[in-house]
């Protein structure tokens, strides 16, 4: 990360951190406009945008019908012709009424063009489960999108990364989706000030160890380095990688911590079946990395199922921290 | 000329604009006619979607916009990309899977498109232009460019759910889009009389509390009107229109199309109102042209489309190592 331009480091929430990243490139970049769903005076559902509206007028904050398919292509014509929108769905499940411009469209044109015509398309996408919304509000699809060449697809899971990596996504050229877990905008954490950016397609690792590789996305690399500050007392020494971009994925940081631990553990909370776990998996299996293994590698993901509404229900469905434990524990002793 | 009875376009443009719509008018007759030849010949990989009979519509819906006005286009898009003025070896390259094609060989019939004279692209898939063209509409009112969109889309696109939010919106965000929907009365086979509640489409603008207007799409000075109308309602910052061109296309669908939805008496009528002899005529009669100019001209663009075929062929292919080139920006030169 660039630090040079941003000393200041101070505690923001990550809905925070991401209105001041809009912010800055509103202030900064007069093509920028944010589009979406009650997102001017009402703030947004999730109070995201909050009160940028007063600042930027309703030219800048726009809210759009509740017309996901037309106005995500809005946003792509808009992209393609001098704007640089930010797109915000209300909620990451109701994209699948935009799936049209996204993937045929915003992937494809770019292509489809040879290069004559770039997308430079902004879309977040208020993700995952645990409010009780029950099962069309509580999806995560990054992996749908993860599928699609054309898109790039980044969960950030901490404040700082939240505003770098949307930075990051304003000065790329071709789409990218920004999946942020609802879970995760009320957690607070230092984000320093100013404009800087966290890259796209580069992995953090937030915990050193040598013991087993855990590799997690969104709120599950919080879930999986609460688990290993309880692994750490049995002696087991876990390395938590954040993997932050699904798409492109960060190959060499992955692989590195797997030949160093030999053990992998891969934490999603999208489901489990053909999801990033299964990629990560296979990514390691296709690779010299494979050599190094000294155990299966393990997944947990969510389960096939729709999230459903009861709240014990809802955590049964997603992996929590014993789960993790309970994976690393077992793996790490040999017997899984 | 001020003789009311006069016909708009003979009132409005100046001979030469007159000569070069019929020579457009020309050119994409020729241009689907070579296509299609070049198809039997077993010279194009995939299939196309000709839009012989549907001349006067694409070429009469161009006619008040310049390179920086932006058009988007569909899935029978030929037309609109030769209206708009693009060149058609490079077509033909397209066409042919070809380095020297729009696309460079990525894009085929169904995507041909031509940034820098404006035409944002054809589109494969039905309705998929119409909020891209709004977006376009709100970069230029945001952006105070002027530019103007003329979104093209067929009666098949009229049932879909993107028509619908599209028109809602640029009609509450007041963006200066012109959509126009060329009603060839079948999306695939299905006619519009079984799919569309509505006798005219036109008459859905009003749901969209925006102008609505039908007219005989096979009839150049016609579909000019409308369109010029909708088009300086737009560059005034008065909003979008909606104006359905009334118009058929001889073919079929695609080369899969038995034509067993309709009669070769329906085809037939259709062929005798056919708009390139409806707008030669109309030159004739107003002493534009004479028959030996119209005669002259449909000459000199059957040599155009077959220089732009030679090129075409003679365009090298792309390489197999650069199959997944242009997926992203990154490490292309812009």
């Amino acid at each position: 990360m660039n630090m040079q331009n941003a000393p200041d480091i101070r505690e923001l929430s990550y809905a925070e951190a991401i209105r001041e990243a809009m912010d800055i490139a509103l202030g900064s970049d007069e093509r920028v406009v944010l589009m979406g769903e009650d997102i001017g005076v009402y703030g947004g559902a999730f109070q995201v945008t909050g009160d940028l509206i007063d600042k930027y007028g309703p030219d800048r904050v726009m809210d759009t019908p509740i017309s996901e398919l037309g106005g995500a292509g809005v946003a792509v014509g808009a992209a393609m012709t001098g704007l640089r929108p930010i797109f915000e769905f209300q909620f990451s499940d109701f994209a699948t009424l935009a799936m049209e411009q996204i993937v045929n469209q915003a992937a494809k044109i770019r292509f489809m063009l040879g290069g004559a015509v770039s997308v430079p398309l902004v879309m977040r996408f208020p993700a995952g489960s645990g409010t009780g919304a029950a099962a069309q509000h509580s999806q995560s699809i990054e992996a749908w999108l993860g599928h699609v060449p054309g898109l790039k697809v980044i969960q950030p899971s901490t404040p700082e990364d939240a505003k770098g990596m949307l930075l990051a996504a304003l000065e790329d050229p071709d789409p990218v989706m920004i999946f942020e877990h609802k879970i995760l905008y009320k957690m607070r954490g230092p984000v320093p000030e100013g404009h800087y950016t966290i890259p796209i397609g580069k992995a953090a690792v937030r915990r050193e160890g040598k013991d087993l590789t855990i590799v997690a996305t969104s709120l599950m690399v919080h879930k999986a380095l609460a688990a290993a500050d309880d692994l750490a007392q049995n002696g087991i020494d876990a390395e938590v990688i954040d993997l932050r971009t699904i798409r492109p994925m960060d190959r060499d940081t992955v692989l590195a911590s797997v030949r160093k631990t030999g053990r992998l553990i891969c934490v999603y909370e999208g489901v489990k079946t053909l999801g990033v776990g299964a990629e990560i998996s296979a990514m390691v299996a296709e690779s010299d990395a494979f050599d190094y293994l000294d155990a299966p590698i393990f997944r947990l993901g969510g389960a096939e199922s729709p999230i459903p509404y009861n709240p014990e229900l809802e955590k049964a469905v997603v992996p929590q921290v014993p789960d993790i434990l309970n994976a690393a524990t077992e793996l790490a002793q040999g017997r899984l | 000329m001020s003789d009311p009875n006069t016909p708009y376009a003979i009132r409005t443009y100046d001979a030469e604009t007159l000569k070069d719509a019929l020579r457009k008018m020309f050119l994409i007759r020729k241009f689907e006619e070579g296509a299609e030849d070049s198809y039997t010949r077993g010279l194009i990989h995939g299939t196309m979607h000709l839009s012989i009979g549907q001349e006067a519509s694409a070429v009469g819906s161009c006619m008040s916009l310049s390179d920086a006005d932006k058009i988007t286009s569909t899935h029978r898009g030929h037309g609109h990309c030769v209206a708009k003025g693009a060149d058609l070896g490079r077509m033909f390259a397209e066409f042919f899977g070809k380095e020297d094609g729009y696309c460079r060989g990525r894009g085929g019939s169904m995507h041909i498109a031509d940034v820098e004279k404006g035409n944002l692209g054809a589109n494969g898939i039905v309705g998929g232009g119409l909020p891209i063209a709004v977006g376009a509409a709100l970069s230029a009112k945001r952006l105070n460019t002027g530019a103007v969109t003329v979104c093209f889309f067929g009666d098949g696109a009229n049932n879909e759910g993107a028509f619908h939010e599209a028109l809602n919106m640029a009609a509450v965000w007041k963006l200066p889009v012109v959509f126009v929907c060329e009603n060839n009365r079948y999306g695939m086979s299905t006619s519009t009389e079984k799919s569309t509640a509505v006798k005219h489409i036109a008459d859905r603008a009003s749901a969209y509390n925006m102008p609505g207007t039908t007219v005989d799409g096979n009839d150049f000075s016609a579909v000019a009107e409308a369109v010029d109308t909708a088009v300086a309602h737009a560059r005034a910052g008065n909003g979008p229109s909606l104006v359905e061109n009334l118009t058929y296309r001889w073919r079929g669908h695609s080369k899969s199309d038995r034509n067993r939805y309709r009669t070769k008496e329906e085809i037939s009528d259709w062929m005798a109102r056919d708009p390139i002899l409806h707008m030669s005529a109309l030159l004739v009669e107003h002493k534009v042209m004479s028959e030996a100019d119209v005669a002259a001209l449909e000459t000199e663009t059957a040599q155009v489309i077959q220089d732009a075929i030679a090129f075409a062929n003679a365009s090298p292919a792309p390489t197999a190592a650069e199959a997944t080139r242009f997926v992203y920006t990154d490490g292309e030169a812009a």
